[in-house]
């Protein structure tokens, strides 16, 4: 009797293992076969020169510069916000009605459907903020069409949970005991803050911004209508008048690392043919997020660490 | 003469009626009342400008709403509401039959629902189902069974999973899976719904597997003692006490999972077909709600029938998920009570 429940103990916790075992073999399997077949196409060339041939040849590059330079925008408008949203959850709203609300707003935020903040950013940051600021401006259409901006202003919503949790977590860990401190000092709460709470949780808050760059440099779906293009053949790069200085132009199109993948592996002339540069440019796209990722993740270990040693 | 807090204070050694009471003798009161009133001026508008940046999630959610509605309302002035059911047409051999067609291009489109809505649920029930059983598996071997130093770094591994862009995931259904399952399977369409599940379940096994983990460890140790105490082998702890005890926690993730599911895009954009048929097998290709966006919104013409239709199929996956993350957050919130987490 004893026998057979042990055994059947045995049995479950067997599945139990080998299934935890399927999804890292998975994971596993996916790292490989992109590492394998895209290590063969990655050369210097590969990175630098732009596509070729109708897209049949060359390179990648202009990918490369627009997700680098979409992500970089889309952290721009989200983080500030999102840390301003954190420190009123926090140090402010309490536990009332409002708060839960808000924190309720910010899990359904996280839950909602990629393709849905894609229609979003068509339906209001297009063809809503964006005709309505050429019409005030007097631009044409400037602003009332896809371009970089709106796709970073997309991106940047679609993170903005991500960057409310992960600095929530960061302020809630800075102990009381610091920000009584601060306050018997005659400290104000603004104050105790910005000198105290927030440079304590600046490790977690980077650590937030990381993981959502890497976030939004994978996500495709929300960028598909706003503002990627097929092809560019230049940079979306703008020279400053008078001062001569090249800057990222956000009011143009750009080419996006996974955008160019899934276009390349189902809208390709030959999508056979180019099976290589496809998983070149997924060799790229994974090794940048995975190589964010580990960063914000040992990041997380090496402070939770230091914070407990104190 | 002003004080500030890092100021070393220096003051003559305090007379006893200074000790008695408080003397503010060096002092400038109006000066101090002054900086105290800018302060709370500037302390105001801080709270305030906080308050509003708290507020822009609720505004998003709400704008979100308002302007998917908004267009998707339009759909119904520019197709009759009975349009989305199905429409009747005139089949080949003449007689007019009741048929479900997604078909908006043409010379009057046909806007069935049906093909989409079944779509969505043939990728997303199956890839439920595959990612609770691996899901909930590696939940529970991470919890209980796992060493300590073993669940650390696996843990991790499995969230990895989740940073995997979707895209990648799709490309990989693409052009390597679709293959492998239709050798495997003989199936007559080398992309279907099948293997858009097993790609869609990789991304919600991390999902269901790490809130299945938290729910299990944040059960109290007396549980396991008593369960221990009279007996029970580890599994039979894990089976009979800690799974039912935290089943509202495993409940919740897998609807999240679900909700995930039902909003994945790019996976099932590159990996179902897209053939919009009303089918239930899982072998056949379909086309989702959220693959028909992704795939047509790109070429149609703003203001036009198809242009409100595509919204209206947003709206009700918006509203779908919205629901879905509604209930699994009330569960987490309940059992958050019952438990005192």
């Amino acid at each position: 009797m004893k026998c057979k429940r042990q055994l059947s103990g045995m049995i479950f916790e067997w599945t139990a293992r080998s299934f935890t075992l399927i999804s890292m073999i998975a994971l596993i399997t996916i790292l490989g076969v992109l590492f394998l077949k895209g290590s063969q196409v990655i050369t210097w060339e590969f990175l630098t020169s732009e596509p070729l041939d109708g897209m049949t040849r060359g390179g990648i590059f202009p990918a490369i510069f627009g997700t680098i330079s979409v992500t970089l925008l889309m952290i721009i408008l989200a983080l500030p916000l999102g840390v301003a949203s954190a420190i009123y959850l926090v140090e402010y709203a309490g536990t009332g009605f409002l708060a839960r609300t808000i924190r309720a707003a910010v899990n359904n935020l996280a839950g909602v459907p990629s393709i849905v903040f894609g229609l979003f950013g068509v339906g209001f940051f297009i063809l809503f903020l964006g005709r309505n600021i050429d019409k005030v401006l007097q631009t044409g259409l400037l602003f009332g069409q896809p371009a970089m901006l709106w796709a970073a202003a997309t991106l940047s919503i679609l993170v903005l949970p991500v960057v409310i949790v992960s600095t929530e977590e960061a302020i809630r860990a800075v102990p009381l005991s610091h920000r009584e401190a601060a306050y018997a000092l005659g400290a104000t709460k603004f104050q105790v803050i910005s000198r105290v709470v927030l440079p304590q949780s600046l490790p977690g808050i980077l650590t937030g911004a990381i993981l959502s760059v890497s976030r939004g440099a994978g996500e495709t779906a929300p960028i598909l209508f706003t503002g990627c293009a097929y092809f560019l053949p230049r940079l979306p790069v703008v020279t400053i008048p008078y001062l001569n200085i090249p800057m990222i132009n956000p009011l143009d199109q750009f080419m996006e690392l996974s955008y160019h993948l899934f276009i390349m592996a189902t809208q390709s002339i030959d999508a056979q043919a180019t099976r290589p540069i496809q998983y070149g440019t997924a060799f790229v796209l994974i090794t940048l997020t995975f190589l964010l990722n580990l960063s914000a993740i040992s990041l997380r270990i090496y402070f939770r660490r230091r914070h407990k040693r104190r | 003469m002003n004080y500030s807090l890092s100021d070393e204070i220096k003051l003559p050694p305090p007379s006893s009626r200074e000790v008695a009471g408080l003397s503010l003798r060096n002092v400038d009161l109006r000066e101090t009342s002054r900086r105290r009133l800018k302060l709370k001026v500037q302390e105001f508008f801080i709270e305030k400008f906080l308050f509003l940046n708290g507020l822009t999630s609720i505004i998003i959610i709400a704008l979100i709403f308002i302007f998917l509605f908004k267009e998707g309302v339009k759909a119904f002035t520019e197709i009759k509401p009975f349009q989305f059911i199905g429409t009747h047409i005139i089949n080949f051999s003449g007689q007019e039959v009741f048929a479900y067609i997604w078909q908006p291009v043409g010379e009057q489109g046909k806007y069935s629902l049906a093909p989409l809505v079944l779509g969505s649920l043939l990728v997303a029930i199956p890839a439920t189902v595959i990612a609770t059983i691996l899901g909930v598996g590696s939940g529970v071997y991470l919890a209980e069974i796992a060493s300590r130093r073993r669940r650390e770094w696996m843990k991790p591994v499995i969230e990895l999973l989740a940073g995997i862009p979707t895209v990648i995931i799709g490309f990989l259904c693409l052009s390597f899976l679709g293959t492998a399952v239709q050798n495997l399977f003989h199936t007559s369409f080398r992309l279907n719904a099948f293997v858009g599940a097993l790609g869609v379940s990789l991304v919600i096994v991390p999902v269901i597997a790490t809130i299945t983990d938290d729910t299990i460890r944040a059960i109290p140790d007396d549980l396991r003692e008593a369960a221990y105490a009279l007996g029970a082998t580890r599994w039979e702890t894990i089976w009979k006490v800690l799974i039912p005890a935290g089943i509202s926690g495993i409940t919740a993730s897998i609807i999240l999972g679900m909700g995930r599911a039902l909003g994945e895009t790019m996976i099932v954009l590159m990996a179902t077909g897209n053939a919009a048929l009303v089918t239930l097998d899982i072998f056949s290709s379909v086309r989702t709600m959220t693959a028909t966006i992704a795939a047509e919104l790109g070429a149609v013409a703003q203001g036009s029938a198809q242009y409100y239709a595509l919204f209206l199929v947003g709206a009700t996956i918006f509203t779908f998920t919205f629901f879905l993350n509604l209930i699994a957050e009330v569960v987490i919130n309940r059992m958050r009570e019952k438990l005192k987490l």
